[in-house]
C-alpha cells in the first residue's frame, strides 16, 4: 500500500495556522514532526543533564568507603532518581526524537500517520518530567526503592501521608509509559500505510527498520508495566494486596510484571541505535552495508526473542531450576541476531574509504563498547556465574556499557550526523572529536572498574562499602567526572553551531536517502512532490539514482 | 587469498588464542577466594566465558583498528569503496557460529549448574533427583546428604542464625567445613538476599516463606555475608561474618554459646539510626530499622 495523496481537497485555515518560522515554534503544540523531534531532542537532553548531575552526586559518595557526603535516604533517592530519568527522560524520548524526526523523512512521508497525537504524546513528557521533580519538595523525599521499584520496599511509607514519593513515580511512570504507547502507535502505522510510492519494505533504510522493531516491543510489553504500576499504585495508596506479603500477595508477581516490559525495555532502545550505526557506518566508509537484508531481518528477530527472556533478571529470585534454565536458553539466543549486526559493520568497514569525522568516531567507539558489553552479557545469561554477580556492580557495568557506551555515544553519533539536516548549520569538527575523545576514555574510565568490583562482590545500591573497593572505586569516580566534563564541548558545539556555524548543503556527507534529497533543514511539508523511489538505501559505490524525480522534490 | 593473506590469518588468530589462553588463566585471580565447592565449579566457567569472550573481543576490535589505521582518507577524499553488497557464504557462517557456540554455552552452563545443585525454593522439580542426570560434584568425599541445618533470619536490618538441634541464636554465621549445609531461611518484613562472595552463591529471601538453600563451604575462613536485594535505607549496613571452622571448634562453639544468656546483637543500622549525631547533606524520614535481635553468641569482630 501506498500513500496518494488526494488532489482537490482544501484544508481549512483553521486546522493548520501559518507555523511561526522561529524559535517560538519549539514552544507550540506543534504537529510538524521535525519540530516534534527537535522538542524531544532538546527536553530530553535537558533531563540528561540533571540525571548526569545526579550521577556525579553518587560517584561522589562513592569515592570513600564510608557514608560520609548524604545521608543514607538521599542517597537511595539519587540511584533512584537518576535511573528513572536517564531511562524515562533521556533515551526513550531522545530516542522518539531522533525517530520522529529521521522516519516520515526517510520513507518520503510529509508527516507522521497521527501529527496530532505525536505532539500529544510528546508534551506528556516536560509533564510527567516536572512531576517526578517535584517528588524532591515533598516532606518525604522522592521514590527511594531503585527504578526497579520492588515491592515490599517500594511499599513501605515512613509517614503519614498516602502522597509519597513513591507514589508520584508511578504516577510518572505510568504517564511515561501511556505517551511511549502513543508514539508507538503512531510510529508503526506510519512505517507500514505512509511509505512513497517504490518505498517498500526491502528498500528502507535499517534505521526505519529497527525503529519499526523496537516500537512493536513497546505496543506488545508496555502494558504490562503500565498495568504493573497500577497495581502497585493500589498497593500503595488504597493497601490492596497485590503484592503485599503480609495480606497473601505474592511480591514476586511484581517483579515478573516489571522484567517483561523492562527488559523488552533495552531492546527498545538498543535497536534504533543499532539502526543508528547501520547509516552511519556505510555514509562514512562508501560502501553498502554488508548483508543488508539479513541485518534488517535481524531486527525482527530481536524483537520477537526479546519477550522471552525476562526471567534472567530473576534467577536469584527464587526461581525453579527449570526455569532458570529455560531462560537461560533464550537469553543466549539474543547474541545471534546481535552478533550478525555486529559482524555486518565490521564487513562494512573493511576495505571501505573510512572519513573519520566525529559520527564515525563514536560509532566506533560505540561500536567496541557495544561487543565488550555483549561479552558480559552472555557472562550474565549464564546461571551459574550470574548467581554470584546477580546485584552486583559488574552487573551495572555490564548495562553502563550499554546505555552510555552504545546508546548515549550512538546518539551522540546521530545528532552530529543529522545536525546540518536539522539546523542547517555545520557543527565544529574539533569540538566534535574532542567531545568523543573525552566521552570515550570517561566512559572507559567510569565503567570498566565496575566489573572487577562487582567480581569482588560489591553489590550495587549500596551507600557504604568495604574498604578492599576502595581503589577502583576512585578510578570508578575520576571517570565519572571526566565523563561529566565531556559533555560541555558538545553543548559548546550544539549552542555555537545552531547559531552561527557555517551554512550547510543539503547533503554534506554525500550519502544516499530521500532526507538528504531536501534542503537543510527541510521545509514544513517535507516534500513538494512525493519521490518515486526506485532502489535500494546503500548504493555506494554504485550511481544508480535513489528516486526518479530527485528535481522535483524541492521548491523551486 | 594469496599465501601472504593466509599466514597472517594464521598469525593473528595465534595471538589471539594466545592472549584468550592467558586471560582465562587470570580470570580466576579477579573473583574472591573459593571458599565453597560451587565456587570452583563457577570459577572454572567464568574463566571459559572470558578466555571466548577475549577471543571475540580482541578479534573484532583487532579487524576495526587494522581498517581505521589503514584505510582512512581525508575527509575531502570522494572517492568509493567497492561496491560489495553481501556474501552468503559467509553471512551463513556467521550465523551458524555464534548458533552453536551459544548452544555449547548454554549446554556447559546447565551441567555445571546440575553439579552445583544450589536449591532454592519452589524447588518441585528438583533437576537433582530427576533420572538420568549427572552426580553431584565432590560426591565422592562429601557427604551426599545435608547434615547442617541451620535457620537465616533476615530483617531491616540485621541477620540472625538459630541452630535448632541446641535453639542456640547467633549474630555470626558459623559453619563446620566440608560438610554440606542447608539454610532454612526467612524474611521478616521485605525481599532480602543471601551473599558470600566467597561461596558465589546468592539468594533472594522472601518474606514470609521459607527459602531452602545448600551449599558445601570447603575452606576455613571469616567470610562476609551481605544482603544483595536492595532492601531500604540500611541496605549497604546490613552485614554478617560466615565463620567456617574445623568441626571440633565449630561444636565447642555450640557448646559455649548454648550456656550464654540471650541478649541484644550489635546492630550498625539500629546505631545509625538512632545516633542524632551524624554529620551528612541532608535525610529524610526512613522506617526505622527493627528492634536487634536477642542473640546468645555476639559477633566476634
Amino acid at each position: 500500500m501506498t500513500n496518494v495523496p488526494v488532489e482537490g481537497i482544501a484544508i481549512p485555515e483553521v486546522a493548520h495556522p501559518e507555523p511561526q518560522n522561529n524559535w517560538r515554534k519549539y514552544f507550540s503544540f506543534s504537529t510538524d514532526h521535525k519540530v516534534i523531534g527537535i522538542q524531544y531532542l532538546v527536553t530530553s537532553f535537558v533531563f540528561f543533564l540533571i540525571g548526569g548531575l545526579l550521577s556525579m552526586v553518587i560517584r561522589a559518595e562513592l569515592i570513600t568507603p564510608q557514608a560520609d557526603l548524604i545521608d543514607r535516604t538521599l542517597y537511595n533517592s539519587m540511584f533512584t532518581m537518576h535511573g528513572t530519568i536517564m531511562i524515562f527522560l533521556w533515551i526513550f524520548p531522545s530516542l522518539v526524537g531522533l525517530a520522529n524526526y529521521l522516519v516520515p523523512l526517510m520513507i518520503g512521508a510529509r508527516d507522521m500517520a497521527f501529527p496530532r497525537l505525536n505532539a500529544a504524546a510528546f508534551w506528556m513528557v516536560p509533564v510527567f518530567g516536572i512531576l517526578l521533580m517535584t517528588s524532591y519538595f515533598l516532606p518525604a523525599g522522592t521514590a527511594q526503592a531503585g527504578w526497579w521499584s520492588y515491592p515490599p520496599v517500594s511499599t513501605q511509607n515512613p509517614t503519614d501521608s498516602v502522597i509519597t514519593g513513591e507514589f508520584v513515580w508511578i504516577l510518572a511512570v505510568a504517564i511515561s509509559g501511556v505517551s511511549s504507547i502513543m508514539g508507538a502507535v503512531n510510529f508503526v502505522t506510519t512505517i507500514v500505510r505512509m511509505r512513497a510510492p517504490g518505498m517498500t519494505f526491502f528498500r528502507m533504510p535499517v534505521y526505519v527498520w529497527t525503529v519499526f522493531s523496537a516500537q512493536i516491543i513497546q505496543l506488545a510489553a508496555l502494558p504490562a508495566l503500565t498495568a504493573g504500576a497500577i497495581m502497585l499504585l493500589f498497593d500503595v495508596a488504597a493497601g490492596t494486596a497485590f503484592f503485599n506479603p503480609d495480606k497473601g500477595g505474592n511480591p514476586v508477581l511484581f517483579q515478573h510484571f516489571f522484567w517483561f516490559y523492562s527488559h523488552p525495555a533495552v531492546y527498545v532502545m538498543v535497536l534504533p541505535i543499532f539502526g543508528v550505526f547501520s547509516e552511519i557506518f556505510p555514509v562514512y566508509s562508501r560502501k553498502p552495508l554488508f548483508g543488508y537484508r539479513v541485518v534488517a531481518v535481524s531486527s525482527l528477530l530481536i524483537t520477537t526473542v526479546s519477550v522471552l527472556v525476562w526471567v534472567h533478571h530473576m534467577y536469584a529470585s527464587g526461581t525453579p531450576g527449570w526455569m532458570r534454565m529455560l531462560f537461560m536458553a533464550t537469553t543466549m539466543l539474543v547474541a545471534v541476531p546481535t552478533g550478525i549486526k555486529v559482524f555486518a559493520w565490521v564487513a562494512t568497514i573493511w576495505k571501505g574509504k573510512l572519513r573519520l569525522n566525529t559520527p564515525m568516531l563514536f560509532c566506533l567507539g560505540a561500536l567496541i563498547m557495544f561487543v565488550f558489553a555483549g561479552i558480559t552479557g552472555v557472562m550474565l545469561a549464564s546461571v551459574p556465574i550470574d548467581i554470584h554477580v546477580n546485584n552486583t556492580y559488574f552487573v551495572v557495568g555490564h548495562f553502563h556499557y550499554i546505555v552510555y557506551g552504545t546508546i548515549t555515544m550512538g546518539m551522540f553519533a546521530a545528532i552530529y550526523h543529522w545536525f546540518p539536516k536539522m539546523t542547517g548549520r555545520m557543527y565544529y569538527e574539533g569540538l566534535g572529536k574532542l567531545h568523543f575523545a573525552l566521552a570515550f576514555i570517561g566512559v572507559n574510565l567510569n565503567f570498566f572498574p565496575m566489573h572487577p568490583l562487582g567480581l569482588q562482590g560489591m553489590l550495587r545500591r549500596v551507600s557504604s562499602y568495604e574498604p578492599e573497593y576502595a581503589f577502583w572505586n576512585v578510578v570508578a569516580s575520576i571517570g565519572a567526572f571526566l565523563l561529566g566534563m565531556s559533555t560541555i564541548p558538545f553543548i559548546l558545539n550544539m549552542v555555537g553551531a545552531w547559531v552561527q556555524g557555517k551554512p550547510a548543503p543539503d547533503n554534506p556527507w554525500r550519502a544516499i536517502g530521500l532526507e538528504w534529497l531536501v534542503s537543510s533543514p527541510p521545509p514544513v511539508e517535507n516534500f513538494e512532490e512525493l519521490p518515486v523511489v526506485v532502489s535500494g538505501p546503500y548504493g555506494y559505490g554504485k550511481s544508480d539514482p535513489l528516486v526518479e524525480n530527485a528535481a522535483a522534490l524541492k521548491e523551486g | 587469498m594469496n599465501l601472504k593473506t593466509i599466514v597472517g590469518i594464521g598469525v593473528y588468530v595465534a595471538v589471539l588464542i594466545a592472549a584468550s589462553i592467558w586471560v582465562g588463566q587470570q580470570a580466576y585471580g579477579w573473583l574472591p577466594p573459593q571458599a565453597s565447592a560451587e565456587s570452583m565449579l563457577i570459577d572454572d566457567l567464568f574463566s571459559l566465558f572470558s578466555a571466548i569472550g577475549t577471543f571475540i573481543l580482541l578479534g573484532i576490535t583487532g579487524l576495526v583498528l587494522y581498517t581505521v589505521f589503514t584505510q582512512s582518507v581525508s575527509r575531502f577524499d570522494t572517492s568509493d569503496g567497492p561496491h560489495m553488497e553481501g556474501n552468503v557464504k559467509l553471512e551463513i557462517f556467521w550465523t551458524a557460529v555464534p548458533l552453536l557456540l551459544v548452544f555449547f554455552l548454554a549446554a556447559y552452563s546447565y551441567q555445571t549448574y546440575q553439579q552445583m545443585a544450589v536449591r532454592g525454593p519452589m524447588d518441585l522439580v528438583h533437576l537433582h533427583h530427576m533420572p538420568g542426570t549427572t552426580p553431584t560434584a565432590y560426591a565422592a568425599d562429601l557427604e551426599p546428604e545435608p547434615v547442617e541445618e541451620v535457620e537465616v533470619y533476615a530483617k531491616q536490618w540485621a541477620w540472625s542464625f538459630r541452630y535448632p538441634d541446641t535453639g542456640v541464636v547467633s549474630a555470626d554465621l558459623h559453619l563446620p567445613v566440608n560438610k554440606r549445609v542447608r539454610l532454612l531461611m526467612t524474611a521478616d518484613d521485605v525481599i532480602h538476599g543471601f551473599y558470600v562472595p566467597a561461596f558465589r552463591l546468592k539468594q533472594d529471601i522472601l518474606p514470609k516463606r521459607t527459602t531452602e538453600f545448600e551449599f558445601t563451604p570447603v575452606r576455613e575462613g571469616i567470610y562476609r555475608l551481605n544482603d544483595s536485594q536492595f532492601s531500604g535505607t540500611y541496605f549497604a549496613i546490613m552485614t554478617a561474618n560466615v565463620v567456617v571452622e574445623s568441626p571440633d571448634s565449630y561444636r565447642q562453639w555450640l557448646a559455649r554459646a548454648a550456656a550464654q544468656p540471650a541478649v541484644p546483637a550489635e546492630n550498625p543500622a539500629y546505631s545509625e539510626y538512632t545516633n542524632k549525631r551524624l554529620k551528612r547533606f541532608g535525610g529524610w524520614k526512613t522506617i526505622a530499622p527493627a528492634p536487634p535481635p536477642l542473640v546468645n553468641a555476639l559477633a566476634e569482630r
